[in-house]
């Protein structure tokens, strides 16, 4: 990936329970130069992990720094923001991505080691509005002011990080704004909209979406953590789709059905009712969005995915489904077994590590 | 270091090669055509829209059908100067507006798309306000319309290479009464020319004739355009009697389009001089004058309104 890094990396992961979280842990454990991963969250992993070690905290920034200088870490990839509305109240979402960011931001300005912070941010940043270009680029503010709760925390999160990178620094920032994720394990208020039998549109519009697979988001993600790249980056996949494009390949159907008057309105109405409409997608499917990828490109960073073959991957899982439902997790975090196959003296190193890339002479959390 | 990455705002200095190191190097877009051309995105044969929105298969059927009906038989369009249009690499076309509902863009794209040896296809810039209208929101990207944002103009032009059409006039000229017709209202505030020099493209101008008679707007109804929620509500021979489709009844006015020398932006000092207000102002108002110029010249040669 990025050339040379003769440096040994000790990287900290926030939000590990989070897809992000865990699949990036696990790409990181297969460079050697990564030498320590530190995940933390609230919660347990979903993924099996090989030699990262899980602390589980709370977003308090005096126990953050206590562990950031315990463990002398360098790297602080931060990708617990929450950035759909599915997934957590609003309430919930503002903790977790104003407060938390904060709490974040603060330790690494009091641990004295932390020389990198990666930030995965949202192209909520920008919005969708009438007015916006085609294609937003990394230099471009968002032409009004955040419409929804979700948006006004990502804008003032990135703010805080903003600021943080002008007052410390030592410490490298990056962020990386992402288009709309697709992928299998993802829930998000667009995968939930193309698993409707018919996938509702707005009278009258049909607008342009750009989207980026799941692997795409964790492998930038590995790429900003191992590189020296500072500044702000889009992540979207290569090509915008028109929504009527985007469900055709996924094999639905259009229903024009909502009203192009009085959207929010109806929306408003629906969640009285109990269906709760994501706010952040009534823009969306009105307005759309497009974001400029080149300069990750230029960054050297290549996508695996174009936007067409996220929604084509998507289509697939969707397919595949009603077959899939009920079967157990492949993993489940026990802290028994984990301690026991990190620390115990009968655990055979050398015929562990059998999963692709990792060396097996890799000792845990390389103390 | 850090002083001068800034993650929000600001444009980005391209970071040189030989400064880079911890902490956090930006990169920025390479500057010249051909590396950012590399990193644009790759081109998917199967898709049937292109990044824009825009569909070959939509603006193919409206093309052999409605546009072709109007510029062979309604309109009866005839195109002088079209080898001022360049064959490849971008074009900034700049051309007079009238209409309620104006045909003038569309016979334009045709014009291009038929006369034009490499067959150029065009893009049209629109206003913000279409994609709030339902129906027009959909259709006008499919068709080849571009929202005129600076910075779709410059992707267009710079990145793409492509032809694109602007009306300087915007909205006051489509607003326009039948007693004002050919002439041209305040070319907005040069934005067009900045554009196509930081594009370093040449800039061609387009002067029509035909446009204003096909729809006479006799007057605009402020009452009725608040209440409908219209950006205006004209009154032609056919808008409002015969409802909402009167909107689409054209006259047959026989159309006349001269494609106008190009000036050449990269003699004018390019992409330096493309913040120099009074040079923009003037490139502004010397093209504003010609289009004139040659709009009362083509008036004066016209005898007949329908004939030509």
């Amino acid at each position: 990936m990025s050339a040379e890094e003769p440096t040994a990396r000790r990287v900290l992961v926030t939000g590990l329970a989070t897809t992000w979280g865990g699949q990036l842990a696990r790409a990181l454990e297969s460079h050697p130069q990564v030498e320590a991963i530190i995940g933390i969250d609230s919660s347990e992993p979903r993924v099996e992990l090989e030699r990262t070690e899980f602390v589980k905290v709370s977003n308090r920034h005096s126990l953050l720094a206590r562990i950031l200088r315990a463990a002398e870490i360098d790297t602080v990839v931060d990708v617990r923001l929450a950035v759909n509305s599915v997934a957590m109240t609003p309430a919930e979402a503002h903790e977790n991505n104003v407060i938390g960011t904060m709490s974040i931001l603060a330790a690494c300005q009091e641990s004295d080691c932390v020389r990198r912070l990666v930030f995965k941010s949202s192209a909520h940043y920008y919005g969708s509005e009438q007015d916006d270009p085609a294609f937003f680029t990394e230099d471009m503010r968002r032409p009004h002011r955040p419409r929804t709760r979700l948006e006004r925390d990502i804008v003032e999160a990135e703010g805080l990080v903003a600021e943080f990178a002008h007052t410390t620094p030592r410490v490298g920032v990056a962020v990386a704004r992402c288009a709309n994720v697709l992928g299998p394990g993802l829930d998000t208020a667009f995968t939930r909209l193309f698993a409707l039998p018919l996938v509702p549109m707005i009278l009258g519009f049909d607008p342009r979406l750009q989207f980026v697979h799941q692997d795409d988001v964790v492998r930038a993600l590995e790429f900003l953590t191992l590189s020296d790249l500072g500044g702000t980056y889009n992540v979207a996949a290569d090509g915008v789709l028109a929504l009527s494009e985007v469900i055709s390949l996924l094999g639905k159907r259009p229903a024009p059905v909502v009203p192009p008057v009085g959207t929010g309105l109806l929306a408003s109405a629906l969640r009285v009712v109990g269906v709760r409409v994501p706010e952040e997608l009534l823009n969306l499917l009105r307005f759309g969005r497009g974001l400029d990828n080149r300069k990750l490109k230029a960054a050297g960073f290549t996508y695996t995915h174009t936007s067409r073959e996220a929604v084509q991957r998507l289509g697939e899982h969707l397919r595949l489904e009603p077959v899939r439902r009920g079967l157990e997790p492949a993993y489940t975090y026990e802290r028994e077994v984990e301690a026991f196959l990190r620390w115990s003296p009968y655990v055979r190193r050398e015929r562990r590590g059998g999963r692709e890339g990792v060396e097996a002479d890799h000792e845990p959390l390389g103390i | 270091m850090a002083s001068d990455r800034t993650p929000l705002g600001a444009t980005v200095e391209p970071a040189a090669e030989e400064d880079q190191g911890p902490p956090g190097t930006e990169v920025a877009l390479p500057a010249e055509p051909e590396a950012r051309r590399a990193l644009m995105p790759a081109i998917e044969p199967e898709r049937l829209v292109n990044d824009w929105g825009r569909s070959e298969r939509v603006e193919g059927a409206i093309d052999r059908t409605l546009y072709e009906f109007f510029y062979r038989y309604w309109f009866r369009v005839e195109v002088e100067g079209i080898e001022n249009v360049p064959d490849r690499g971008g074009a900034l076309l700049v051309s007079n507006h009238a209409g309620a509902l104006p045909p003038d863009a569309a016979m334009i794209a045709k014009a291009l798309r038929d006369e034009h040896p490499a067959s150029r296809r065009l893009y049209i810039t629109v206003e913000h306000f279409f994609k709030g209208y339902p129906g027009f929101s959909m259709l006008l990207p499919k068709v080849g319309g571009v929202a005129a944002h600076p910075a779709n103009v410059h992707r267009l032009l710079y990145d793409e290479g492509e032809c694109v059409l602007v009306f300087p006039e915007g909205r006051k000229g489509t607003e326009k009464l039948f007693k004002d017709r050919y002439k041209l209202r305040r070319f907005g505030r040069g934005g067009f020319v900045r554009a196509a020099m930081r594009a370093e493209v040449p800039l061609v101008p387009i002067a029509l004739v035909g446009a204003e008679e096909a729809m006479p707007v006799f007057a605009q109804v402020g009452l009725l355009r608040k209440l409908t929620g219209l950006i205006y509500f004209p009154v032609t021979p056919t808008f409002p009697w015969l409802g909402p489709l009167g909107i689409l009844a054209y006259l047959p006015a026989k159309f006349k389009i001269r494609f106008l020398e190009p000036i050449d932006t990269v003699a004018l000092g390019g992409r330096e001089a493309a913040d120099d207000r009074a040079l923009v102002q003037t490139v502004a108002q010397e093209i504003r004058a010609r289009i004139q110029e040659n709009l009362h010249d083509m008036l004066a040669e016209r005898r007949s309104v329908w004939f030509g």
